[in-house]
């Protein structure tokens, strides 16, 4: 009689562990894979499928999966040695195949070219483009994340991708960019144009 | 709750030095005012915050103390005429910064006739609240006028629960000389200013601190602080460097430190300069905006080194010519003083609110900078840091870009006095180090902002696209069904099928156009014959775009 009271009982906990396990399950559901949620905080968010996902969750789920880390220039090498630190990869050189780092741009439509036809609304992947068809569009510069997307699509090609001009309170301290002047000795009134001598 | 004495003890900061302070001779005349500009270049943003919106056009003429800007949606701090004049351009000029970049900057022609605008005093201060007088402050364009110049009206409007005002008199940095002067000449017009900063900040003490080195301007304000008003005090600091940054001075006079990633604020103080509180007096009483500051103009390349009223705009250049500015070769002009100061890449830059002095040293006086060389880890930064921080690991983790461990070792405590790299002897100058970081830091934490605001709008367009997409499919969904009800009941009715209808119709149709073919084109066809003809122009004319894109090209290559 002992055997059945012995597979009673391991049965019993079982179905109490079960039930735990079962409550557990559906009490504390993790959303979703939250490897994925921290390679996603990591990216950039520019959105520009240069990785050739369509967005930046997608490649952040497909690292998770198990693809290369270096596939995204907008980010460059920072974000990879971020990537590989939090993965525990190897921090590769970004693979060319998907582009080369570049200054941080922001597109620009050359408004009077504009012919209102509402494709590079399409492409936008942040919404940042505002405009109406058979309207003018303008871009929307703090919104924009610089991905080019909207560029191809552009039937008169009116939209150019210009470098983020460094406005002084977001100025590095990058003393080398300042080109040294020297106050001529000779100078006799404020406005005299002082001689310029670049290192 | 903090009180304090004239009797009650000071306190000492940890570190700090002595560097020589070579106050005279700019200390030792009354503050002179320059012969005017002829041109002036009004930045439109010299304080941190965001600008305000500009309000005149290029040709109109404006009168001193007529706005330039007001404050706009952003509620960003306004700049003012200076003088009258005609504005001739609106337009990038070289900035007031050590970066060298040009911004938006008025340019003003001077007339030479200085006439002002009407000015509206505020009267009777006790039937207008907190609120509006600090919106009228903010008009003026008040900025402190110390050292970053921040907005004076938001921050008396984000302190609350004040118990102590200090007035800050301090002036520590070798060669600044305007806060001196001005406490000697214009005691009355200081005490004024403090008193209206009281009644806005609800302040139970007022304390006016002055290092020892400058028994004149004690002497000065001493006599004129009445002995009825107890809440009034005087203290004398001892001199020692950075005694005048907000932090060390509040130690000194109260013995509390001010907790990382807090405002002074927080802990019931709130600390003006003295040349605010004029500004604030002037604003109020005379109703005049801030259009003038003083400014110490000195360095031995000066011949005349003074103090002087110094119209906000006026390019560095006329201030040095005035005074007598002998250049040198390769000369360095810096803007503030010898440990904090920057240098200015061109004379044309324009005195900004926040330009307490213009130093032309000659290379003697102060000699430029040597190459760096290797830390020996000797330690002197560390005694002499005013933060209590580690400038030597501070500087190891800035060169690596470990900034994490930059923010662990309270990089953002550091007030960038310039004592560590005075001492260092090893000639490396820390203080870039940690600018640069900060900066890096600051750059992260923006790029960090943005990206996951472009994550929120692009999660938000994904959402609004799969949204549209199942509505479309939802119409196309309810269309058919309605279709196959309509069938359904139509075949429960016997009607006709409405294809066969249609059918029949068009058979019809066609059969009486061939009746009429030869009645007249109608409106339709007009339509769309010119439709065809713009269709046909359009492809014209993109095929001719494309032509000059090509020649184009080829002429590029």
């Amino acid at each position: 009689m002992s055997w059945l009271f012995g597979i009673l009982a391991l049965a019993a906990l079982a179905i109490i562990a079960g039930l735990i396990l079962g409550f557990a399950a559906v009490r504390f559901r993790v959303e979703s894979d939250p490897i994925v949620e921290q390679i996603d905080n990591l990216l950039p968010q520019t959105q520009c499928g240069q990785c050739g996902y369509p967005g930046c969750r997608p490649y952040a789920e497909a690292i998770a999966n198990g693809d290369e880390i270096n596939k995204c220039p907008p980010g460059g090498q920072a974000t990879i040695d971020k990537l590989a630190d939090l993965l525990g990869r190897e921090a590769k050189p970004l693979d060319a195949a998907h582009g080369e780092e570049d200054v941080k741009k922001v597109a620009v439509i050359r408004e009077d070219e504009c012919i209102g036809c509402t494709k590079c609304i399409q492409a936008c992947p942040v919404d940042a483009i505002m405009g109406a068809a058979r309207q003018m569009h303008t871009v929307i510069a703090d919104e924009c994340t610089g991905c080019d997307l909207c560029v191809e699509p552009c039937p008169v090609d009116c939209i150019d991708m210009v470098p983020v001009t460094v406005q002084p309170e977001r100025w590095k301290w990058n003393l080398e960019q300042i080109p040294v002047k020297h106050i001529d000795v000779s100078a006799s009134s404020p406005t005299t144009e002082q001689q310029v001598e670049t290192q | 709750m903090i009180e304090l004495t004239t009797t009650s003890p000071l306190h000492a900061f940890p570190g700090g030095i002595h560097p020589p302070e070579r106050k005279a001779p700019a200390n030792s005349t009354p503050t002179r005012r320059l012969p005017l500009a002829d041109k002036l270049y009004v930045s439109l943003r010299q304080h941190s915050g965001p600008a305000a919106e500009l309000c005149v056009s290029v040709g109109e003429t404006v009168k001193k103390g007529q706005a330039l800007s007001k404050p706009g949606v952003d509620n960003g701090l306004p700049v003012h005429a200076p003088t009258s004049g005609v504005i001739t351009a609106i337009t990038d000029h070289p900035l007031n910064h050590p970066s060298g970049l040009t911004g938006p900057t008025v340019c003003i022609d001077v007339d030479h006739r200085d006439e002002w605008v009407q000015r509206e005093p505020l009267d009777n201060l006790s039937a207008l609240s907190r609120r509006e007088i600090l919106n009228y402050l903010q008009t003026m364009g008040i900025a402190g006028l110390g050292g970053a110049g921040f907005p004076t009206a938001r921050k008396i409007a984000g302190a609350q629960g004040i118990d102590v005002l200090i007035i800050n008199g301090v002036e520590c940095e070798p060669y600044i000389a305007a806060d001196d002067r001005l406490m000697r000449e214009q005691a009355q017009g200081i005490l004024r200013g403090c008193e209206i900063l009281q009644e806005l900040t609800a302040a139970k003490q007022v304390v006016i601190a002055i290092e020892d080195n400058k028994p004149e301007a004690i002497a000065a304000m001493t006599a004129a602080l009445s002995a009825d008003n107890s809440t009034f005090i005087l203290r004398v600091i001892p001199t020692r460097y950075p005694s005048g940054g907000e932090k060390q001075l509040i130690q000194v006079l109260t013995g509390l430190q001010v907790p990382a990633n807090q405002l002074p604020a927080d802990i019931g103080v709130l600390v003006h300069n003295v040349g605010t509180a004029f500004a604030i007096a002037k604003a109020i009483d005379a109703g005049e905006p801030l259009l003038e500051r003083v400014v110490t103009v000195t360095g031995e390349t000066v011949a005349e080194p003074c103090t002087a009223w110094v119209p906000i705009g006026t390019p560095v250049g006329h201030v040095l010519q005035s005074c007598g500015f002998q250049a040198e070769p390769q000369q360095r002009v810096i803007i503030g003083g010898p440990m904090m100061g920057y240098t200015i890449p061109s004379l044309d830059v324009p005195v900004t609110k926040t330009t307490n002095c213009i130093l032309a040293p000659s290379a003697k006086e102060l000699r430029p900078a040597d190459e760096e060389m290797a830390c020996i880890r000797c330690g002197a930064c560390e005694q002499v840091c005013p933060a209590s921080l580690l400038p030597q690991q501070l500087q190891w983790l800035a060169k690596a870009k470990d900034y994490d461990g930059l923010k662990q070792h309270h990089l953002a405590d550091c007030i960038e006095c310039g004592a560590c790299a005075y001492v260092c002897p090893s000639e490396i100058p820390l203080v870039y180090y940690y600018r640069q970081a900060k900066a890096q830091i600051r750059e992260q934490l923006i790029e960090q902002q943005k990206s996951e605001i472009a994550r929120q709008r692009f999660e938000a367009r994904q959402a609004r696209l799969e949204r549209e997409k199942e509505e479309r499919l939802e119409k196309h969904r309810k269309a058919a069904e309605a279709r196959k009800a309509a069938q359904a009941a139509r075949a429960e009715s016997n009607e006709d099928d409405p294809v066969q209808a249609a059918l029949a119709r068009v058979k019809a149709r066609k059969a009486a156009q061939e009746a009429n073919a030869d009645a007249p084109a109608t409106d339709d066809k007009k339509d769309q014959v010119a439709a065809a003809v713009a269709r046909a122009k359009a492809r014209k004319a993109e095929r001719e775009a494309a032509a000059q894109q090509a020649e184009k090209n080829g002429e590029d290559s």
